[in-house]
């Protein structure tokens, strides 16, 4: 790891200050950061710990619903009581990533900002595209865990497991910087490679996620993340999927569905929740939405099985989080 | 003094994980483990005697190794496939504050990625890397190709001037043709293939050196002391006594540690420039690029039985990569005797790292292939295709096991018809069989001391690579002297005892135990005869028990452990021992059976359980044995479901050199596994550590056909292959 200077702020509004300096990086829980510093893929010259700043270590409600700081932790989600009551989909999202070790010290801030593990993207020997090369290798390359739906020119996959729960809850996301906060919805903090290629969000330099928020479900509103993966200790997710559902006399008035791993974005389907509302949630409206969510979508050469593979995730945590035993 | 009885034996030596067989003279002494019944220790489940050391981190590792004044080394490593070597610049790294010595007349050419191109000892890891980060290394590259399929092309890239296809190994026997071409035979034609794979030891290859004027001690995380001290003596010009290796502990080793390696004079050759001693331990990068692993093949197999279910002909033609010269050979057709065969094998050259060997070499390659093939041939003959393998298979041994494995796990409730369930989530068996030698060799001298005070021990220099080398060591001694196994102290891992060979091979068990126990019976007749004259009585009627010695003429005569040792007088005894071919034996037989779930609509293979039988003769550690039978068992898993080395054709870099996406499995992928010691009355003993690796990967894949009637013909099973078999892609 190449040598940085370490900086310690007390204060959210000294870290913005120290992030927007050129060749600074900001450190949580460092559980991406350490291991791509040690890579060689990152060499920062100052590295701020934002573990320091006041305020940023709560989960509180409010009147309008939760609001989660950026430096809880994935374990403090997964645990959190209310959390697992009425926002069902964060907390099995938080539940899923990784290790105990990496989920007791691995920050919700960094699940949501931790860079792609596209394999070409994190070998610090290949200048690919998203790194200011001149390609993408995934394109001809092995793309067996790319992206199915990608508007190019790069075809990662988002990583994160709680991004899509999040999004699928309708959360926002408080942002610093040195003009003051902004709050936006989560869903427009992601970007697609074609909007930005260098990195995955709204992001600018000197800006960091303080705060996340999520309004209280509407009553009768039920929702799940469903994560299928090669193995079931501590690997990625080959496709996932979270769903919100707003269930009334057993019809559908309102549903949210966002696929993981599908995408360089936690991708939002409408086509697969515009075929469930107004719906009775059935095996054949929730294979019909799983159908919906990837109806678009344009395989590599190697990765053909996620769109089978998405189908039937997307009808299973429809089902699951209607209640419906599969 | 009578003429000494002489015995010629065939005894099997290991050399860098190649197992050759050989014939030699040994003395032939009567020598008997005797019914394990009887036994306090051997054949009991003991529980390892360094268990605790290990898990409260007392045990010191290589890794944990640290000397005043030890320096840290890393070496810089190719980025490129292949390419020449222009100029290497160290003027930098040479200025940097705490570099002590550098080197870089490793090569002038690189065909891999991650080979060796120079090295920095330094007062720090970090000093180490930042120093290697300043050299400046000036690479023409080469055209490369890391893909045998593409390497086979007559366009390929050169790897070698000799080109990239080595050998053909034409084997015939029988009349293949006339058999294949019979009215009576079914015939069945499939390509399998299996990955390369990696060895992923828990703790990496490497070693820490110290000098001490012209002596060189050696910590090396090793499966074979001697052959790491050959290594260095040969390679720095010194003679093997000037060398000294010690390994107390290791975390594993797989047959990618053998020697002393490439690090290892690095490391010796730093240590001697800087005049400190120098720690070099590898990463886990290096250990997926450097350190080997065992090679992939594809199988093109055509094979034939007669309609009662007779296997008459079989033919393969098979190919793989050891990298640029490594060979990639399975041994085919595997385990059922087949009268007509014909095989011929290709060696493919890429710019890869070299193989290594990997628990039983070739053989779990050659189970996948020839198990696949014997169950689809079986489902078109229409029979079971146990009963099909029973019919086939000569071995008592496993006929036995194969009664027992279809007991335990209900064999009769597999598909008679693959994939005949319903629903999405089907359930299926199948099953796979083992062969090993685990036969041992000469070479072994151990030495058994009882001090006058009572106190025993036993040193040899061998190692125990996990596997409990040190326990049995331990225990044969307690049991020839009736004591617990608390008051034999076991010496092993130190050159400085006496020679006894690598582990590998499975060949530990059976070259060290009976060599230990001729060095423990020796030690126990020369204490009777002292008990013999002080108490007057027949050394043949004394008996060794609970740590007393019994007159069993009904004299009631007694001594106590202690009071016996006093006998001995101030120098105590010692004494040697020699490998006894009497008390050991060879060929093991083993079978495993898997019970998986495939989710038709996700791919997903879950293995809900598996059993796995064993046989290793005269056991001596249950415990460890079924330990053993574990530990190939997930190893076996992994194989079947997630391993493989992934290499990118465009950068000819691996795309998985880490544990991240190189796939292993953890606690929850580990399946229910029943673990059962055969017991096989031989009265020999006989190695068992790599049989359990070789069915497991065959048995699921087996298991899979059962469960959804389509064949997954390459490893892994991942997802993506099973969806594509049931044709959702």
């Amino acid at each position: 790891m190449k040598a940085f200077v370490y900086h310690q702020p007390k204060t959210v509004a000294d870290a913005v200050r120290l992030l927007a300096q050129p060749g600074t990086l900001a450190i949580a829980g460092g559980q991406d950061l350490l291991g791509a510093m040690k890579d060689g893929l990152f060499e920062p010259a100052h590295v701020v710990n934002l573990k320091s700043l006041p305020g940023l270590s709560e989960i509180r409600e409010t009147s309008g619903g939760l609001q989660i700081g950026a430096l809880i932790t994935l374990a403090e989600i997964a645990e959190h009581p209310v959390i697992r009551r009425d926002y069902t989909a964060l907390a099995e999202a938080a539940e899923s990533v990784a290790t105990p070790q990496i989920r007791n010290v691995g920050t919700i801030g960094g699940n949501l900002c931790q860079r792609p593990r596209c394999w070409y993207f994190r070998d610090p020997h290949v200048h690919c595209l998203k790194k200011g090369g001149d390609q993408c290798y995934a394109v001809r390359g092995d793309n067996r865990y790319h992206a199915i739906i990608s508007p190019g020119p790069c075809y990662i996959v988002h990583p994160s497991d709680c991004a899509p729960a999040l999004v699928a809850l309708g959360a926002k996301v408080t942002i610093a910087g040195a003009k003051g906060t902004r709050t936006l919805a989560l869903k427009d903090f992601f970007q697609m490679p074609d909007k930005n290629l260098k990195g995955e969000n709204v992001l600018q330099k000197g800006e960091v996620i303080t705060h996340i928020q999520i309004p209280k479900p509407p009553v009768g509103t039920r929702s799940t993340y469903l994560k299928v993966r090669e193995k079931d200790s501590f690997d990625w997710a080959l496709v996932s999927a979270a769903v919100a559902l707003q269930l009334q006399g057993g019809v559908c008035r309102q549903a949210v569905v966002v696929l993981g791993a599908v995408a360089p974005i936690p991708y939002e389907s409408v086509e697969s929740a515009r075929a469930l509302v107004g719906k009775a949630i059935t095996a054949q409206s929730a294979a019909l939405a799983g159908k919906a969510a990837v109806a678009n979508a344009t395989p590599l050469e190697m990765n053909a099985y996620k769109v089978p593979m998405a189908e039937a995730v997307v009808k299973r945590a429809v089902l699951a989080a209607a209640g419906i035993s599969g | 003094m009578p003429q000494q009885k002489m015995k010629r034996v065939k005894t099997t030596i290991t050399v860098n994980g190649e197992t050759r067989e050989v014939e030699i003279e040994v003395p032939d002494i009567e020598a008997q483990w005797g019914d394990p019944k009887n036994m306090r220790w051997l054949g009991k489940r003991i529980v390892r005697i360094d268990g605790a050391d290990k898990v409260t981190g007392r045990a010191k590792y290589t890794y944990d190794i640290r000397l005043p004044g030890m320096l840290y080394a890393s070496i810089l490593r190719s980025p490129y496939p292949h390419a020449r070597i222009r100029s290497i610049d160290t003027s930098q790294a040479e200025k940097l504050p705490g570099v002590k010595a550098v080197i870089a007349d490793l090569t002038r050419k690189v065909n891999y990625v991650g080979e060796e191109v120079a090295a920095v000892a330094a007062v720090s890891e970090q000093v180490a890397r930042d120093a290697l980060r300043l050299i400046k290394v000036e690479y023409e590259p080469l055209p490369f190709v890391v893909d045998p399929e593409t390497a086979r092309e007559p366009s390929a890239p050169r790897v070698t001037p000799q080109g990239n296809v080595r050998g053909d190994n034409p084997r015939e026997r029988g009349d293949v043709d006339s058999a294949f071409s019979r009215n009576d035979v079914v015939v069945h034609s499939a390509t399998y293939s299996v990955p390369a794979r990696s060895h992923c030891c828990l703790e990496p290859h490497g070693l820490v050196c110290q000098w001490q004027g012209d002596k060189l001690i050696a910590w090396a995380s090793t499966q074979g002391i001697f052959s790491v001290r050959d290594e260095l003596a040969g390679a720095l010009g010194i003679p093997a006594s000037s060398v000294r290796v010690i390994c107390e502990h290791m975390g594993g080793g797989f047959g990618s540690k053998f020697g002393a390696r490439v690090e290892g004079v690095i490391c010796a050759r730093l240590a001697k420039m800087a005049g400190a001693p120098v720690k070099l331990m590898l990463d886990r990068d290096e250990e997926q690029l450097a350190t080997g692993y065992g090679p992939g093949v594809t199988a093109k197999v055509k094979i034939a039985a007669t309609r009662a279910g007779r296997l008459i002909a079989w033919e393969s033609e098979t190919y793989g990569t050891g990298g640029v010269w490594g060979g990639a050979g399975v041994p085919l057709p595997y385990i059922y005797p087949v009268p007509n065969v014909r095989t011929r094998h290709f060696d493919i050259s890429t710019n890869i790292g070299a193989s290594t060997a990997l628990r039983a070499p070739g053989h779990p390659q050659a189970s996948f292939i020839m198990e696949s093939a014997m169950d689809d041939l079986a489902y078109k003959l229409g029979v079971d295709p146990l009963e099909f393998r029973m019919k086939n298979d000569p071995n008592p041994v496993r006929q036995a096991e194969y009664r027992l494995g279809a007991e335990r796990i209900g064999w009769e409730r597999r598909n008679r018809t693959p994939g005949a369930g319903s629903g999405t989530i089907r359930r299926g068996i199948g099953m796979a069989s083992a062969v090993w030698g685990g036969g041992g060799g000469a070479g072994s001298r151990p030495t058994v001391r009882i001090g006058s005070d009572g106190s025993v021990e036993v040193r040899l220099g061998t190692q125990d690579l996990g596997t409990g080398t040190r326990t049995y060591v331990a225990a044969i001694v307690a049991e020839e002297l009736g004591l617990d196994i608390k008051q034999v102290k076991a010496l092993i891992g130190d050159t400085d005892y006496g020679y006894s060979g690598a582990s590998g091979g499975s060949t530990t068990t059976a070259s060290v135990a009976p060599a230990v126990k001729m060095a423990a019976m020796g030690a126990k007749e020369r204490l009777l005869a002292a008990v013999s004259q002080r108490l007057q009585v027949n050394p043949a009627d004394l008996l060794l028990a609970d740590g007393r010695v019994f007159a069993r003429n009904g004299s009631e005569k007694s001594l106590t452990w202690k009071q016996a040792c006093a006998l001995l007088g101030k120098e105590g005894i010692e004494v040697q021992g020699e490998w006894n071919p009497n008390l050991q034996g060879s060929g093991v037989a083993g079978c495993q059976f898997a019970e998986v779930e495939v989710d038709t609509e996700t791919g997903k293979v879950r293995v809900v359980r598996i059993v796995a039988i064993q046989d290793c003769g005269q056991v001596m550690n249950r415990l460890a044995v079924e330990s053993q039978i574990y530990g190939g068992v997930i190893q076996g898993l992994a194989m079947a479901l997630h391993e493989q080395r992934l290499y990118d054709q465009q950068t000819g870099r691996m795309l998985n050199a880490n544990l991240e996406e190189y796939k292993l499995p953890g606690p929850l992928d580990i399946p229910d596994i029943e673990a059962i010691v055969y017991d096989n009355p031989t009265g020999k003993v006989s190695g068992m550590g790599e049989p359990p690796v070789i069915p497991t990967a065959a048995a699921i894949g087996n298991a899979v056909f059962n469960a959804i009637g389509k064949r997954i013909h390459s490893l892994p099973i991942t997802p993506a292959k099973v969806l594509e078999a049931l044709g959702k892609v």
